[in-house]
Parts: C-alpha cells; sequence; structure tokens
C-alpha cells in the first residue's frame, strides 16, 4: 500500500483502491466459510472512536476486527459533548497513550481524521468525518459494483439524494471518477454543491433522467436532521420528485441495480418493494462492508507476509 | 535573529537613508542624527563621531512609523493570548508605533471608562494604543453604546468587531449618531444567514474538503447594505478585511458615484488563497475567510487602483489548544503584525506598486481614516521612524514572534522586506 493512513478516497492511489477492493474478494470468501476468523492481526491493538452516534458502520469495523483476530477497544462520545469543546487532541492522546497500533475513527466535523494524525503515530482509519468522506463505505459501493458487473471503468452510477451533506457521495465521487465509472448525481438543486462537475461528474435534478441514463443507482438516506431544518418542504414533495418508487422503475422499463448505503427510510427516498425487489443488492453491500473493512485492515496493519 | 527592545539614549546615526516622511512631503537622501531619542539634525550628510552609534541606511527607507487600524490585544479578559504588553512588543517588532485595538475584550470596551483605562495602561508601552469603542453595549446589537463619551476619551471609531450589526435600523441609528463626533462605523460585513455556519470560504476547495462554505456574497451583501445607509444617511463607513471581489465590485459602484466609503484589507486575504486549508490548517481560519485566487487579484487590483486605502492586519492571537482542534470548534483569526510588512511587500512588489506607495498603506493611508498622524521627520521632533530593507528575503520563523500567541499560517513561508529599526517615545527595537 501507498498510504499509511486511509482518511478518504480522495488521497488515496488508483493502485491502493483496487488492491484493497481486490483483497476484499479474498476475505469475501472467508466470510462464506464455516469458520470465519483468521489469525492475522493477532496481537494489534485497535480502537473503535465513535463521535458519532452509528449502528452499522461500528458493527461492521468490529466484525472485520474480530475475524481477524484484533484485540479491539471500543470509545462512544456522543455529537453533543464534541460540541461543547471536549479537546479531540485530549481523547486522543488518552487512548494513544494505550498503545494503539490502529484508530478507527467517526467524528461529526470534517477533517478531523486527517487531523488526528498529526497527533498520534498509529494508522487512522476514517469511518466517516462529517460531510467530508466515508471512504470504507464508498469502497464497499464499489465493490458491490465489481461483483454485479465484474468491473467498475465504464459502468455509470447514478448517486442520488442529499448530495451536499453526504460523506457516502464524496467518497463514492472520488473513488468512481478515479476508477473510470461514469456518474450522475442527482438531487434537489439546493442540496447539491454548485461547483461538483469539477470532481468529473455531471449533474440533473431529474431523477427520471438520472434512471434512464444509469446502470447503478445509489440512493442516499435523507437525514430527518435535515428535515428540522425547513431545508426539504415534506416527506411527500420529496418522494415525489426524488423518491426511487415502484412506479417510477417500472415505468422505465429496463434493468438497473438499486444500491443504499442504510440505514433506509422506506417510503421517503426508497420504496419498500424496491429495496427487497431483485434489482436491490444492498444486503450484499453489508456483507462486502464486512469484506472490505477486513482488506484494509490486513492492507494498513498486517504483516504482507503471512497467508490470508 | 535578535531583536531586543532597548531605551533610546544617547547619539544614533541613520546614515545615508532615503528619508521619506509623505506627511511633510520629504524624500531625499541623508543622514538623521538623533539624540536621547529626539531629532537633532537632518542633513545631506553629518560628519560620524566616535561617540555616535551608526547605521548603515543605504539602499533602505529611512520613513514613519506604521499604524494598524485593527488589532486585538485581548486585554481585559483573554490575557492568556495577549496583553497589550506582548501586543505592543509584536506591534514594535513589525514597525506599527500606533495600533487601534479592537473592544472584543471582556469586559467590553463600551463605556469611557475602560476606553480611559487602556490608554493609562498603554502609557509606559513604546507604541500609542488608540482605543475602538464598541457600536452597541456588550456588542450585543441591542443599544447604542456612549459613543460620546467614548470618543471624548479617547476612542477613534466605533466598532462591534467580529459580530457584525445584522439589525440594519441599529446600523442605521449608529451611522448617523457618529457623525457627530467625526468617526468611522466599522462594521464586520457578513450576513450571518448567508455564512450558514460556513468554515471556510465557498468554492472548489470547501468542495474537496468536505467544508461547510462562507460565499462571497455573505460580505458583498452586507456590504451593500452598510454603504447605502452609509450613503443615504451622510455617515463614514469604514469597510474591514475586505475579502471577496464581489465586496470590491460593491465598492467601486459606490465610490464611483464619490460616496465617502474607506476600506482595509489585509495581508493574509491579500497574499493567501484558501489553499492554504487543504490539509485542515485552522491556523488558516480566519473571519471572513480567505478566498480564492479570483478574490485575491481582485483585491490587489483595487488596492493598486486605491479602492481599498490601507494595510490593516486584524492580528488575533489565540492560545494553542483554541487551535489545536478540529475546524469546528477552532476559534478564528491569526497574527499578524510581524510579519504584515514582508508579507504584503512581497506581493505588492511584484505588481509594479513603488515602495513608497507601499509604505502609503501602513502609514500615510490609515492615518487619513482615523485622522491621526505619526510625528514628523524633523528636527527637534520624537523620533518615530521606521527603517525598512525593501529587499530582504527572510524566512518566517517563531523566533520572529513576539506576540503571546503563535497562530499563523505564515510560519515558514519566505518574505521580503523588513523593518530593520523602529524607533518611538524614545525606544527602539533593532533587529540584527
Amino acid at each position: 500500500m501507498e498510504t499509511k493512513h486511509l482518511l478518504g478516497l480522495d488521497s488515496t492511489s488508483l493502485n491502493d483502491i483496487t488492491t484493497i477492493i481486490d483483497t476484499g474478494f479474498l476475505f469475501r470468501d472467508i466470510l462464506e466459510r464455516p469458520i470465519k476468523r483468521v489469525p492475522t492481526l493477532t496481537g494489534k491493538n485497535i480502537v473503535n472512536l465513535f463521535f458519532e452516534n452509528s449502528t452499522r458502520t461500528k458493527i461492521s469495523f468490529e466484525l472485520a476486527e474480530k475475524r481477524l483476530s484484533a484485540d479491539i477497544t471500543n470509545f462512544s462520545s456522543s455529537t453533543s459533548s464534541v460540541k461543547k469543546g471536549e479537546s479531540l487532541k485530549d481523547t486522543i492522546q488518552n487512548i494513544h497513550s494505550m498503545k494503539m497500533d490502529c484508530v478507527v475513527i467517526r467524528h461529526p466535523i470534517p477533517g478531523s481524521s486527517k487531523q488526528l494524525t498529526n497527533y498520534v503515530d498509529s494508522v487512522v482509519i476514517n469511518a466517516g468525518d462529517g460531510t467530508h468522506e466515508h471512504p470504507t463505505q464508498a469502497l464497499l459501493d464499489m465493490m458491490s459494483i465489481k461483483e454485479k458487473f465484474g468491473k467498475i471503468a465504464g459502468i455509470k452510477v447514478g448517486i442520488v439524494g442529499d448530495i451536499l451533506h453526504s460523506r457516502v457521495a464524496l467518497s463514492n465521487i472520488y473513488g468512481l471518477v478515479k476508477l473510470g465509472a461514469e456518474v450522475k448525481v442527482c438531487g434537489p438543486s439546493h442540496l447539491i454543491q454548485r461547483n461538483i462537475e469539477d470532481l468529473g461528474v455531471s449533474v440533473t435534478y431529474d431523477v427520471d433522467e438520472l434512471i434512464e441514463w444509469a446502470d447503478v443507482l445509489n440512493v442516499l438516506r435523507i437525514q430527518n436532521e435535515r428535515m428540522g431544518l425547513g431545508i426539504i418542504p415534506s416527506i411527500r414533495e420529496y418522494r415525489e420528485f426524488f423518491g426511487i418508487t415502484q412506479s417510477r422503475l417500472e415505468n422505465h422499463k429496463k434493468e438497473i441495480v438499486i444500491m443504499h448505503p442504510g440505514p433506509m427510510n422506506r417510503g421517503v427516498e426508497i420504496d419498500s418493494q424496491v429495496a427487497d425487489g431483485d434489482q436491490a443488492i444492498i444486503l450484499n453491500q453489508v456483507l462486502n462492508g464486512v469484506a472490505v473493512r477486513m482488506s484494509v485492515l490486513y492492507l494498513l496493519l498486517g504483516d504482507i507476509n503471512l497467508e490470508v | 535573529m535578535k531583536y531586543n527592545i532597548s531605551e533610546n539614549k544617547g547619539y544614533l546615526l541613520l546614515q545615508g537613508g532615503n528619508i521619506y516622511d509623505p506627511y511633510i512631503d520629504l524624500a531625499s537622501v541623508g543622514d538623521i542624527l538623533i539624540k536621547d531619542g529626539f531629532i537633532e539634525r537632518i542633513s545631506k550628510y553629518i560628519a560620524p563621531d566616535k561617540e555616535y552609534k551608526v547605521i548603515d541606511c543605504k539602499n533602505k527607507i529611512v520613513t514613519n512609523g506604521f499604524i494598524d487600524l485593527h488589532v486585538h490585544f485581548r486585554e481585559p479578559g483573554f490575557e492568556l493570548k495577549e496583553t497589550l504588553e506582548s501586543g505592543s512588543r509584536s506591534a514594535f517588532y513589525g514597525g506599527y508605533t500606533r495600533v487601534c485595538t479592537m473592544p472584543n475584550t471582556n469586559p467590553v470596551v463600551d463605556t469611557p471608562e475602560l476606553v480611559q483605562l487602556l490608554i493609562k495602561k498603554s502609557e509606559s508601552l513604546p507604541i500609542y494604543i488608540y482605543p475602538i469603542g464598541a457600536i452597541t453595549k456588550n456588542q450585543s446589537g441591542q443599544e447604542l453604546s456612549e459613543i460620546g463619551s467614548m470618543v471624548k476619551s479617547g476612542a477613534v471609531a466605533i466598532s462591534d468587531d467580529g459580530i457584525p450589526v445584522s439589525n440594519s435600523q441599529m446600523m442605521r441609528f449608529a451611522l448617523e449618531y457618529a457623525k457627530k463626533f467625526n468617526i468611522p462605523v466599522i462594521n464586520h460585513a457578513e450576513d450571518n444567514y448567508l455564512v450558514n455556519e460556513g468554515l471556510m470560504h465557498e468554492g472548489n476547495n470547501s468542495l474537496k474538503l468536505g467544508l461547510p462554505g462562507n460565499p462571497g456574497i455573505a460580505e458583498s451583501s452586507m456590504v451593500f447594505r452598510d454603504i447605502s445607509i452609509a450613503e443615504y444617511v451622510g455617515g463614514r463607513l469604514h469597510i474591514p478585511h475586505v475579502s471577496s471581489y464581489k465586496s470590491v465590485e460593491v465598492i467601486k459602484q459606490f465610490k464611483d458615484r464619490n460616496v465617502d466609503v474607506t476600506a482595509e484589507v489585509t495581508p493574509h486575504h491579500l497574499c493567501l488563497t484558501d489553499d492554504v486549508l487543504l490539509d485542515y490548517n485552522t491556523d488558516a481560519k480566519v473571519a471572513p475567510p480567505i478566498r480564492s485566487n479570483k478574490d485575491r487579484r481582485a483585491l490587489i487590483e483595487a488596492v493598486k487602483s486605491g479602492l481599498i486605502n490601507c494595510i490593516a492586519t486584524d492580528h488575533a492571537p489565540h492560545a494553542i489548544e483554541d487551535k489545536e482542534t478540529d475546524m469546528f470548534n477552532s476559534c478564528c483569526g491569526m497574527i499578524g503584525l510581524e510579519s504584515a510588512f514582508g508579507l504584503v511587500n512581497k506581493c505588492l512588489s511584484k505588481e509594479q506598486m513603488s515602495i513608497e506607495s507601499i509604505i502609503d498603506l501602513f502609514s500615510l493611508n490609515p492615518s487619513k481614516i482615523i485622522g491621526i498622524e505619526p510625528i514628523h521627520i524633523k528636527e527637534n521632533n520624537q523620533a518615530e521612524i521606521n527603517i525598512v530593507d525593501p529587499k530582504i528575503l527572510w524566512d518566517f520563523e517563531i523566533d520572529h514572534i513576539q506576540s503571546k500567541s503563535k497562530n499563523t499560517p505564515i510560519l515558514g513561508m519566505k518574505l521580503e522586506g523588513q523593518v530593520i529599526a523602529t524607533l518611538n517615545k524614545g525606544y527602539i527595537a533593532l533587529k540584527k
């Protein structure tokens, strides 16, 4: 690996991204075995620092760590205490003095994982930093696309939802563009960065146009917090213009793969029939999430001479 | 580099400098003999004597002390970050002999008593301190402060500093009321709704970093409001730290109609772009934010054309823990007094500006805005003099910082031009 940390896909090379995804498939095979545990990271200490609520990502990282036989410590702190001015530096230095090999961090402020590398010399893995990046989510999304299509280059990926506040969207854009996929984003126009084309993606505000164009749709969760700010007029209006509904898909009469990073708001951004339908690979994404996180941990922490 | 401030006793001969005092139209090459801090003689040539200490000023500019309209010395209330004493040392090091302090202390400088206290406490310092009083009590935006009494006590302007006067009617009251006292009203021009918790300039870099952006229109829309009110009521408005090209357009629009408005720019807005934040460098988090190169180019053109009158540092010291945190929780602001001239001169000397016109941005132009002049370079006057080496290249390092705080992204940068000695109030600061 060229990178020491996984902070984001913007700062990760094409080679590293490809290696992580390819190695992910090896771990995916291990996950299909009756005994899913390998001794690869025996004796390595990993701390999961979650300064923001998370269920899925946290469990996925924990599973990945356990299946690699690492020793793990969990630390959770709510968003509010961070905003009260709890010093990130102090928390981290305390935990670091307990001699950790790796810090997996989720934090509400963009850049926090990058800044963490100033204070500790262990490997840092970004599990989501505010509205910036969520690299392992994008890696598992890309792995799922590769699993489905056998390749990523040339695949047309539509991302729909609140692009502006989505770290999933940003990491996917960085990764997919590097791997040669075509990316089009769609959502309410005030929830898309005004200069997002500079990242090499196209934009549409018309979800039907997106469906007609795309091979895969990555449907983002509409966060309830945004609703409270009066930014989205109502759930029914959102669903009418941007929801991936069963009837909308039927109108298009085409095959399209549906992804969702979860947790889903059924009946808001995605209909239950779509989420549970044949075209959805949402549960594969969950399994690939564990595999790709095992891959990241192994590549950044493991002794490369060991057999997987 | 050694630096010390000492009392300027005995004879000091400034030899062969380009003497430049725009206040009295003085521009000639010659010698200045100073005795016990006072100018004894100015002449084409003064023969050195063995009891004279001599400073070779060949190819250097001997000029007036600099004036900064915008500093934060944090006293009273935040002495951990800066004090009047440490801030003065920092200013003196940078060539400043007179500075205006912002009122966002604790308590806020919103009464004549506090203005008097600051002036009294600064009597023994090597520079002159001019307090700026708050526009509204406790910077709350709700009730006007005792502006008249503060001015009578020595305040030279009013400002609520980093807190914009959001209530437009309050801004009108302030601009109208301040007319009687002939002082400028300085309003931090940002529409907080449009700022929308933006942590840096909204542009390609904020997109890349996933940070909420603060657009240039958050500033320019309030600049438009403020000049409109000032024009309507005939008030005196001074716009602090202009940062966006849109604001420059607005200022031009009004100045083309001869509306009397003045503006300042900071060295960091003029010389840096938001690339400096690419590593989430909290030292470069300032308000308003450092913007794109397009904005920077517009600011440079505005300085050259006179749309922007002067340089002001917005020297904003913060403790280590205020900056060694995440982008959201870190404080806004950077120190600037020690690096201001070297940074600005480096930038503007490449823009076909003469050294004299660059120096004017630090002395003549700001002094016109608050109506205060340094002591002229004339025989029998106390020496308030800078010796400027316009060509020297130097690396800005932590040893150059006299401020109690070290928060600046300029550290490690190469600067061009330096104030090598400053004389004021009987003191001399000399760099060797």
